[in-house]
This record gives structure tokens, C-alpha cells and sequence, in this order.
């Protein structure tokens, strides 16, 4: 719809993003519990909701940390973890060419799986929609998540020290990974990607410092390009 | 954990994940990524996850590293129910019950 106005499609994205408060909720919760069993104080567990606002890099973190990990390990662990928000940026920085710089800032400092996936398919379906609209609808999608993520950290981390320890939650964090894991597996190039992400976190974990599941991760992650392109030229030469 | 650490995580993650969020969308504009970039972003998550996460199923902490059959259970259906039914929050729901479920029967 040409005749779409920013702010019919504010409304649009707010209403498309609205049941993510269904997930987030729980895991923002979940991280305010965990890090302040892990250590953290309230005050440090919501700014590091605030500040990074990326769920699976701020677990992948807590998890290093408690593990003793050395800090510069932890921090190259989660930002590699948050390497797709480069990929988001570049996929939604032509639509948003051309705005004012506050508002490429503030998008940026939203892009989240949930707002770049939502508002990347809507630009691909209705590409005549103006950048203020685009921009609108982004904002939108976000208006619900962003609010959401900020309370329940905080709510987790005042109700984590009533958690008593019966409730195994040194698993709450296993869980949540493999939760994530199951749905990004979408196809053979993922698959093979985490595949090899497993036998080489096993197979280098004697080395020191953590450095085995980085050397993992860069195998993998090159072993799924690698299967993305065999597939790609397999699909061209059948034709 | 130690402050200077803690906050040099939240901080040094702040700003890195900031700056990798901003960099296209604000400093490089509207030039595209190479191909072959592109085809590797697209692989992190998913590469370093698994690896992160298959210690802690076969070691877990909260057993002092023993394998534990509670655990090794919701692991298996956590993972099954998410890549089944593609729903993060169904998979963590059916980890939690098949967890306190399997602790229950087994203690």
C-alpha cells in the first residue's frame, strides 16, 4: 500500500510485534534470575539488559564468566555470538539510507533478531513503502520487545535470590541454548555448520582458555558457507 | 565475580554489539556486503552455540560434572521439541517439565 502513513505503520509493526512479549518475557526473566545467581547485582543485571540487549550474546557471556573464563575469551565469545547483527545491518541500512542520524543510531542500537527479521520481510513484500514508514513500522515491531526485555530482567533479578536451589537451575541456561539451536537449523548448510561447532568443541576442549570453542565456531561457520555454496552450484547444475 | 570484570564485559559488549549493529546502517550506508560475507554471518550463531552448549549437557555444573540422566533427557527433548516444531518457547517448556519430571522420578 503506497498510502501507508508512519503512523499506520507504527500501528502495523506494533501489532506484528506483540507476541514476542511471550517469549522474551520468560528469557529476560530467566537472564535476571541467572545473573544474579551467577554473581551479578541488580544494578549490573539490568544495565547489561539495557546496554547489550541481545539475549543469547548476554547468556553465552554469563555462562564464560562463570566458567572463569579469561575476559578477553568472554567478550570475543558473545560479540562473535552477535556477529548476525552486522549481517541485520547490512540488509536493512539501504532501506534506511537517507535518514536522520538519530534515527539510524536508535535503529541501530535496536536491531534485534526480532525487528530485523519482521521488518526485512515486510520491506520485501511491500517495497514501495516511503523510509519514514519503513522506519515506523521497525520502531513498532520494537516498541513491545525493547520495554519487555528491560522489565523482566529486572523483575528476574529481584525475585532470583527466592529461587531455591531444587529448581536445578544450573540447567536453565543448557536449556535455553538448546531451545535456540532447534529452530535455527532451518537447513543441510546449519546443520552441517552445528555439527561440526560440536565434535570441534569436544575435540579441542583440552585447550586452554576457552579457545577451543572459538577455533570451533570459525570451522563451522566456514563449513557452512562452504556447504551453502556446494548446494547453491548443485541446485544451478540440475537445473 | 569480581566489578572490574563484570563491568568490563557489560561495557566492551555494550559498545561491540553497538558498533556491529551501527556499522552498516549508519556508517557504510546503502553499500552492500560482499557474497561470501554474507554467507558466513549467516553461520555464527548457529556455529557457536552448539559447541557451546554440548560441554554443559555431558558435564553439568550443577552435578559437579557427573552426566546425569535428568538432564541428558531434557536436553534431548529441548532439542527435539525445537527443531520439531520450530518454537523456542515450546522447547523450553517441554526441557523444564521433562527435567523436573525426570529429577522427581529419579530422586
Amino acid at each position: 500500500m503506497a498510502s501507508t502513513t508512519p503512523k499506520i505503520a507504527f500501528l502495523r509493526g506494533f501489532r506484528d510485534g506483540s507476541p514476542f512479549f511471550l517469549v522474551l518475557a520468560p528469557f529476560a526473566g530467566l537472564f535476571g534470575v541467572v545473573a544474579t545467581e551467577a554473581g551479578l547485582n541488580v544494578f549490573e543485571t539490568l544495565v547489561f539488559s539495557i546496554a547489550v540487549i541481545a539475549g543469547t550474546a548476554q547468556f553465552a557471556a554469563l555462562q564464560l564468566m562463570s566458567e572463569n573464563a579469561p575476559t578477553a575469551i568472554v567478550i570475543a565469545s558473545a560479540l562473535a555470538v552477535n556477529l548476525r547483527m552486522a549481517m541485520y545491518s547490512a540488509s536493512l541500512a539501504p532501506h534506511f539510507a537517507g535518514a536522520p542520524l538519530w534515527q539510524k543510531a536508535l535503529a541501530a542500537y535496536a536491531t534485534v533478531d526480532q525487528s530485523a527479521a519482521l521488518s526485512l520481510i515486510l520491506y520485501d513484500q511491500e517495497p514501495e513503502m516511503s523510509r519514514a514508514s519503513k522506519m515506523a513500522y521497525f520502531f513498532g515491531v520494537i516498541s513491545v520487545a525493547m520495554p519487555t526485555w528491560y522489565c523482566f530482567t529486572l523483575i528476574g533479578a529481584l525475585g532470583g535470590k527466592a529461587v531455591p536451589e531444587s529448581w536445578a537451575l544450573d540447567f536453565a541456561l543448557p536449556i535455553t541454548f538448546l531451545a535456540m539451536i532447534g529452530p535455527m537449523l532451518r537447513t543441510p548448510a546449519h546443520m552441517a555448520a552445528a555439527f561440526v561447532s560440536v565434535v570441534g568443541a569436544l575435540a579441542f576442549g583440552g585447550i586452554p582458555f576457552n579457545m577451543g570453542l572459538l577455533i570451533a565456531a570459525i570451522l563451522a561457520m566456514l563449513t557452512g558457507a562452504q556447504v551453502e555454496l556446494w548446494l547453491s552450484k548443485k541446485v544451478q547444475a540440475d537445473g | 565475580m569480581d566489578k572490574f570484570t563484570v563491568w568490563t564485559v557489560i561495557l566492551s559488549l555494550a559498545f561491540g554489539s553497538f558498533g556491529l549493529r551501527f556499522l552498516f546502517i549508519g556508517l557504510i550506508g546503502d553499500r552492500t556486503l560482499p557474497d561470501w560475507v554474507m554467507r558466513h554471518l549467516r553461520y555464527t550463531a548457529v556455529a557457536i552455540l552448539p559447541g557451546l552448549v554440548i560441554p554443559l549437557v555431558l558435564w553439568p555444573a550443577g552435578t559437579g560434572g557427573e552426566p546425569e540422566p535428568a538432564r541428558m533427557a531434557a536436553a534431548c527433548v529441548t532439542f527435539a521439541v525445537g527443531y520439531w516444531r520450530k518454537s523456542v518457547l515450546l522447547a523450553v517448556i517441554a526441557g523444564a517439565i521433562t527435567l523436573y519430571g525426570g529429577l522427581y522420578l529419579l530422586n
